[in-house]
């Protein structure tokens, strides 16, 4: 089976070439229906390739596809493990629904084609870093994700803030992408390959636990994942990212392309084993992320800016999990979040599709009776990221914080922490779900609510049923996702399981708190009128804490007065200088011979033959003709 | 094999194939037959090829042939284009009109 | 002995029509003359012992090329008055001295034993069959053939390019 697996890659490729080329002829939904049809078949694929890590009875393996670079020994090569195998199901069947959700969102747009070939080509991107057998291959894969994602952010580039968040995705994207590259040139400097399999051997034979150079290689991965995974400090991009098409927020913003951090930190569990100072410094940016972009979601008025924050959020939860060793807790938290936060990001669509692009929630409510469907499959999702019993999130975000009571000591305080993260993000999802469905419809005159076509609805419903059966293969009675990442993470040290009684506690602890935020939202959010927000702290944190002015004053600011300087001054003064003296010259001798350019081309002609001749008369001379 | 018929008989042929190819290159003002000439020229430097190349017993000289005949090829149709191009645009193919990279 | 007869005819017929193309008023005969050079040529070809090249010249040369040269001359026109009018003295005395001239240089190149080597026929026994060119060409020239396909793709699309060149415009024609 593992002889087909590059076509998980190539048939998505294939699609997103024929739609660049000829999607205008194949015309709307054709075009859908194609990039929809390769995707689903990449998953076909993937999952009877997977099996065998289902059953147990199958190892990871790695396929050789073809060599790329001979001179560094780096080959174009798949590793197939319980990992990637994981992370090809998320994206391929996410990726799947949010195609064919895409069918019906994208309805009547213009660049209907282009915008499937980008998706495909997404799915692509994602799927060689996924699969990528060493650092070389992952990077071209995270270069290509940030690429599609760059395309998808500012599909509607005729809208100015769309353009600009799409080029502000890409440069912060590229700060985090430096501390990758320098660390995947240590790496090469230190191991001499780039290969996963040849890396994690090595790693704890040539150096210690607490080695410098590991401890480089690993905090200047972080660098990497904190870009892509929206991390502080280099979250802001993610926010701005939702100018982009809600499906495309949904599978790149929420679901796939921003745990590419997170599933990079996994994958290099081995150096991070190596390397604890990297893992606490791992953990604590991933709580302080958790706790300020909770906080600053509270205050979002703009359905997509809450659920972006509260992505970032999450991702802080899987950050902190995987720099607390606990992986499979972290790839668990992942998977379901991908599940629950895609529904949020498509139902949200819905939503802002049935309200004809409204995305304020304050002139929402009430959209429970117009949109039955979207209702009861947002609650379901509601309920998984608020962490109610038996829904999936419960079951991630209980077995993280555990995870982390575990390791003691000054983790305890990362532990409060997240508690009071699950506090929050209790209390804004519970803030948005009342805003948009319960309560009176505030909608603005003249807009009818109605439900989306069975396209968008289906997506829903699926993942609303994944939403509440998935936190089912990993619960603490059942560790059936830890055996099955088991293989991936070989030579790693494994967390405690908790034992039945700690369960009851620690679960009843957070299902505790999540009903108490739950519960204070629901009061808060249900009275009538709607509480004014316009204290001092609901400015600050609806404005993101400012953090986009701080940078743009310290970071953008100084930056803009030195290219300013030197398109100004230097560039007009010495390089334009240089330039134009040159061609004043050439302009002078050119006009001194132009008079031989009589326009005629048998005088260029007999030019040529001369020359001819005298190049013939020349090698008669050297050869002693003469 | 005869013996009579050297290698320098086909070389001076291709000499004056291409001489007269140059000729009409510069003689001829109509732009067609310019390109005829051009590729008279072409045609005497592949019999030279050919002619070499039986002379020394190399396949290369043929392969070379080949090669410039696919040049020419090439060199034919984008050419012309070029001359259907400029014929509507001045209904002529008079090349002695066509003076605009006078300097 | 046949073999210099052969040589002697076609090479006056390779002649008689490289001079009809040069001189002749109507391009239609200009275009025959060539044909008939063309042709003469592909005779030496098999004379020299390389088959495929002769049947190349024949199918190409005098197949395609020539078809499109008559082509073109029909559509933009057979009795076209520009093409005739009187030519300064200058320029003609020019054209038969470098055309002398670099005839002179050719042969004198060609006659020196450096060139050539020997000055008589090799007697290697060489045979231009398809077999034995392909051998070469795709052996040792592959890359040059790979790149001849790449030129020939530029090729039809600058020719499809050019045919969407309607001259209306002179700054959008392109497009």
């Amino acid at each position: 089976m593992t002889d087909w697996l590059w076509l998980l890659v190539a048939l998505p490729l294939l699609g997103a070439l024929v739609n660049l080329f000829f999607g205008r002829r194949l015309g709307e939904p054709a075009s859908g229906w194609l990039a929809l049809i390769v995707v689903v078949a990449s998953f076909l694929i993937g999952a009877a390739a997977s099996v065998g890590f289902f059953t147990g009875d199958e190892l990871p393996e790695t396929v050789y596809l073809f060599e790329w670079i001979p001179i560094l020994g780096v080959d174009a090569a798949i590793l197939w493990d319980p990992l990637s195998a994981l992370l090809t199901l998320i994206v391929t069947g996410v990726g799947s629904l949010i195609h064919l959700f895409s069918i019906g969102y994208m309805h009547g747009d213009e660049r209907f084609p282009r915008y499937f070939s980008f998706l495909n080509l997404f799915i692509a991107s994602m799927l060689i870093l996924v699969l990528a057998a060493n650092y070389a291959v992952m990077f071209v894969g995270w270069e290509l994700v940030g690429l599609s994602s760059y395309l998808l952010i500012s599909f509607w580039f005729t809208k100015p803030a769309a353009a600009a968040a799409g080029k502000k995705a890409f440069i912060v994207n590229r700060i985090g992408d430096w501390g990758f590259l320098i660390a995947l040139m240590i790496i090469f400097a230190t191991f001499g390959t780039f290969d996963f399999e040849t890396i994690f051997a090595e790693a704890p034979l040539m150096f210690g636990v607490g080695s410098g150079t590991i401890t480089a290689i690993t905090l200047l991965l972080f660098v990497g994942a904190a870009g892509k995974s929206a991390q502080i400090p280099l979250y802001v991009w993610l926010p701005d990212a939702m100018e982009g098409p809600t499906p495309v927020s949904a599978l790149i913003h929420a679901a796939t392309m921003v745990t590419a951090g997170v599933f990079m930190i996994a994958r290099s569990a081995v150096l991070y084993e190596l390397a604890p100072a990297s893992g606490v410094v791992v953990a604590v940016v991933g709580t302080a992320t958790a706790l300020l972009a909770a906080v600053i979601a509270v205050a979002q008025t703009d359905i997509k800016r809450v659920l972006a924050y509260s992505t970032i959020s999450q991702l802080g939860y899987m950050v902190l999990a995987v720099g607390a060793g606990a992986y499979s807790a972290g790839m668990f938290h992942l998977t379901t979040h991908a599940i629950f936060k895609a529904l949020l990001f498509l139902g949200a669509g819905s939503v802002i599709h049935a309200l004809a692009g409204e995305q304020n929630m304050f002139k929402m409510g009430g959209l429970r009776k117009p949109m039955p469907i979207t209702w009861i499959t947002m609650a379901a999702g509601w309920l998984a990221i608020v962490g109610i019993v038996p829904f999936a999130g419960f079951w991630s975000k209980d077995e993280i914080l555990f995870a982390v009571f575990n390791r003691g000591d000054g983790w305890l305080i990362l532990w409060l922490l997240g508690l009071v993260v699950a506090l929050l993000t209790a209390f804004y999802m519970t803030r948005l779900f009342v805003l948009t469905f319960v309560g009176k419809p505030r909608w603005d005159d003249g807009v009818e609510p109605h439900e989306s076509p069975p396209s968008m609805t289906i997506p829903l419903i699926v993942l609303a049923v994944l939403a509440l059966g998935l936190g089912a293969w990993n619960t603490p009675f059942r560790l059936s996702f830890e055996h099955f990442l088991e293989p991936s993470f070989e030579g790693v040290p494994h967390p405690e399981g908790a034992s039945t009684s700690e369960f009851v506690i620690f679960a009843g602890l957070v299902l505790v708190i999540a009903i108490i935020g739950l519960a204070a939202a629901w009061w808060r959010y249900t009275r009538d009128p709607l509480p004014a927000e316009d204290g001092s702290f609901w400015r600050n944190a609806l404005a993101g804490f400012h953090v986009d002015d701080f940078y743009g004053r310290t970071i953008v600011a100084p930056g803009k007065a030195i290219a300013t300087w030197s398109s100004e001054v230097f560039d007009r003064k010495v390089i334009d200088g240089v330039a134009e003296g040159t061609a004043r010259g050439i302009r002078d001798a050119g006009s001194g011979t132009s008079a031989l350019q009589t326009g005629q081309v048998r005088w260029y002609a007999a030019g040529m033959a001369i020359a001819g001749i005298l190049v013939i008369v020349f090698f008669l001379f050297i050869g002693g003709a003469f | 094999m005869s013996d009579i018929v050297t290698v320098d008989w086909y070389l001076i042929l291709a000499a004056a194939l291409f001489a007269i190819g140059v000729a009409g290159v510069l003689i001829r003002r109509n732009a067609l037959v310019m390109f005829m000439s051009i590729e008279l020229m072409l045609n005497s430097v592949n019999l030279t090829f050919v002619a070499v190349s039986k002379e020394l017993g190399l396949i290369e000289g043929q392969v070379a042939a080949l090669f410039v005949m696919v040049v020419a090829a090439a060199e034919v149709t984008v050419g012309l284009a070029i001359i259907v191009a400029i014929f509507r645009l001045r209904a002529s193919a008079n090349v002695d009109e066509l003076a605009e990279l006078k300097g | 002995m046949a073999e210099a007869v052969t040589f002697g005819i076609f090479a006056i017929v390779a002649l008689a029509g490289a001079v009809t193309m040069l001189v002749a008023k109507n391009p239609v005969y200009s275009a025959v003359g060539l044909l008939s050079a063309m042709f003469a040529l592909a005779v030496m070809y098999i004379l020299l012992d390389a088959h495929l090249v002769a049947m190349v010249q024949v199918i190409i040369y005098a197949g395609a090329v020539m078809t499109l040269f008559l082509f073109v001359i029909m559509l933009i026109g057979v009795d076209n008055p520009n093409a005739y009018g009187p030519r300064p003295v200058s320029q003609s005395i020019v054209t038969w001295v470098v055309a002398g001239v670099f005839f002179a240089a050719i042969v004198l190149a060609g006659s020196g034993a450096w060139v050539t080597g020997s000055a008589a026929f090799g007697t290697a026994d060489l045979n231009g069959t398809i077999e034995n060119v392909a051998d070469e060409m795709f052996g040792t020239w592959t890359i040059v053939f790979l790149s001849t396909v790449m030129l020939l793709t530029i090729a039809a699309v600058g020719t499809i390019a050019l045919a969407y060149f309607t001259g209306a415009d002179d700054d959008e024609a392109a497009a």
